[in-house]
């Protein structure tokens, strides 16, 4: 057994073993995703950037019923109201402070009219934290340009809600 | 005076230099790609990508690493002994390059034919720890003195296996200049002795560039660079330059000494062979002994300091000693002593 072990060791069986492995995995498809020009597909509820929506005929949807406030556990939404001249309930100051957001998603579900979601959008990173504190402009303007996406993501996931 | 130096040696000053320099060129070209080498390679077998995006197939990236190392600051620690750590990565750098004179690599190519190439070779790569120490030392830093130490014992230890396993091929051949060496007649009774002679070289060479498995110098987990730590910018691009040329200066050794330098592999020759140069073969077999050397680091982790020691001093050194009385042995047996 003993002498075994000395012929095994002296002809390197085990380094030969090693070096074919690696050999052979160099010839093996590859892990690497190659990020900024291929991206992982992203699961439909995914909870990245946020976003305020409106309806189609363009009306902000958020009746400013301050659910989404009440519901953050890192109290990073900050919102005031006040009647419209139409007689309408609206925001008129819906803050996020994307620096004290934990994405845990407690303000979408609270929303009972779907007007803060987080949306599929993870690649928003600042050079400065006062661009992290989004205000309902930054936030409108996020739901314009996610829209599609979001209404996508909404519609598949109802049927489990 | 200088009109009759200048027609006397002018022409073969301006050759000699020439040769030189197209030597520097070739090898640090060579050496800013090995290192890209080193990164694909790698890379593959650990089943990434490696360098994609400076250049095509991140190609340019070596000129882009130059490049960022030429522009950094060169930072020099107060309570370093400034002389020493500057002439450091000098002398490393200048040991590897030197040592380049007397590599043939193709027949009659060669800067400087001596008929003591092996021992010139085997006396510069010996010198190489010197630029090690001196780092280590002056750097006055823990890390690099115990870097510098560990290089020092290290070198010092494989040393001796390799010259045992350098007189065994100079018994086979007997001659020590390089290009002799290449041409001498190799019996198949030869090719087989010198085998496990060419697999202690390959590990011993590992060891004595500090490269992984045996890159205890460099440690980068526990001495977090060792003999390197204080470099930065051009003092470390030498280093840097110096280990990777002795890669190549090792590698070249191993062609030249036991891989039939630039022969065609396994004797093979004819019609549809014969064309290819010699260089091309020179330098596909050092690159198939650089594939050995990124392998090896891909494959295995570093030796504990202990087991390093082991391995030199207990089993390569009495190998080779018992190696080497087995090879004259079968030659006078054979009656073939050169």
């Amino acid at each position: 057994m003993a002498f075994a072990k000395i012929v095994e060791s002296f002809f390197l069986k085990e380094i030969v073993k090693g070096m074919a492995l690696t050999f052979r995995s160099m010839f093996r498809p590859k892990y690497t995703l190659n990020y900024p020009f291929e991206k992982n597909p992203l699961s439909t509820r995914f909870r990245g950037e946020h976003a305020l929506r409106r309806y189609p005929n363009g009306e902000e949807r958020c009746i400013a019923c301050k659910l989404c406030e009440a519901a953050c556990p890192a109290m990073a939404i900050t919102i005031e109201a006040e009647e419209r001249e139409d007689g309408s309930r609206r925001t008129t100051r819906y803050d996020i402070d994307m620096t004290k957001c934990i994405y845990c998603g407690l303000c979408q579900e609270a929303c009972p009219v779907d007007a803060i979601v987080e949306g599929p959008n993870f690649e928003y990173s600042t050079q400065t934290k006062e661009e992290l504190y989004y205000n309902k402009e930054k936030l409108l303007a996020n739901g314009d340009r996610w829209e599609a996406q979001i209404a996508k993501n909404l519609e598949e996931n109802a049927k489990y809600r | 005076m200088i009109e009759e130096f200048i027609s006397t040696y002018g022409e073969y000053l301006f050759w000699t230099l020439l040769h030189i320099f197209v030597i520097l060129g070739v090898l640090l070209v060579s050496v800013a790609y090995l290192t890209y080498f080193e990164r694909k390679v790698m890379a593959a077998m650990q089943r990434r990508h490696g360098p994609m995006t400076v250049g095509p197939f991140g190609l340019l990236q070596p000129l882009a690493d130059g490049l960022k190392l030429l522009t950094k600051e060169t930072i020099l620690p107060t309570k370093a002994n400034k002389p020493v750590f500057i002439i450091a990565p000098m002398l490393t750098f200048f040991l590897a390059i030197v040592a380049w004179a007397v590599i043939p690599v193709d027949e009659n190519w060669v800067l400087a034919n001596i008929n003591v190439g092996i021992l010139y070779l085997f006396a510069i790569s010996s010198l190489g720890v010197y630029g090690i120490i001196m780092a280590g030392w002056a750097s006055n830093s823990r890390y690099a003195f115990l870097g510098g130490l560990r290089s020092a014992s290290q070198m010092v230890s494989y040393e001796v296996s390799m010259g045992l396993v350098i007189v065994t091929v100079l018994l086979c051949v007997g001659s020590l200049n390089l290009q002799e060496v290449v041409m001498a007649e190799r019996s198949f009774l030869m090719n087989i002795l010198l085998f496990p002679m060419m697999i202690v070289f390959l590990i011993s060479i590992l060891a004595e560039t500090n490269r992984a498995p045996f890159d205890l110098p460099e440690g980068e987990s526990e001495l977090t660079g060792g003999f390197m730590v204080e470099y930065s910018a051009m003092t470390f691009a030498l280093f840097f330059l110096g280990e990777y040329a002795n890669m190549i200066l090792m590698s070249a050794m191993t062609v030249i000494l036991f891989m039939g330098g630039w022969l065609a592999p396994f004797g093979i020759s004819g019609e549809w062979i014969d064309w290819v140069p010699g260089i091309v073969w020179f330098a596909l077999k050092v690159s198939a002994v650089l594939f050995f050397f990124i392998w090896a680091r891909a494959s295995f982790p570093r030796y504990r300091y202990d087991q390093l020691m082991r391995l030199g001093w207990k089993v390569f050194l009495p190998f080779t000693l018992v190696w080497v009385l087995v090879v004259s042995g079968a030659l006078i047996a054979t009656n073939s002593l050169p």
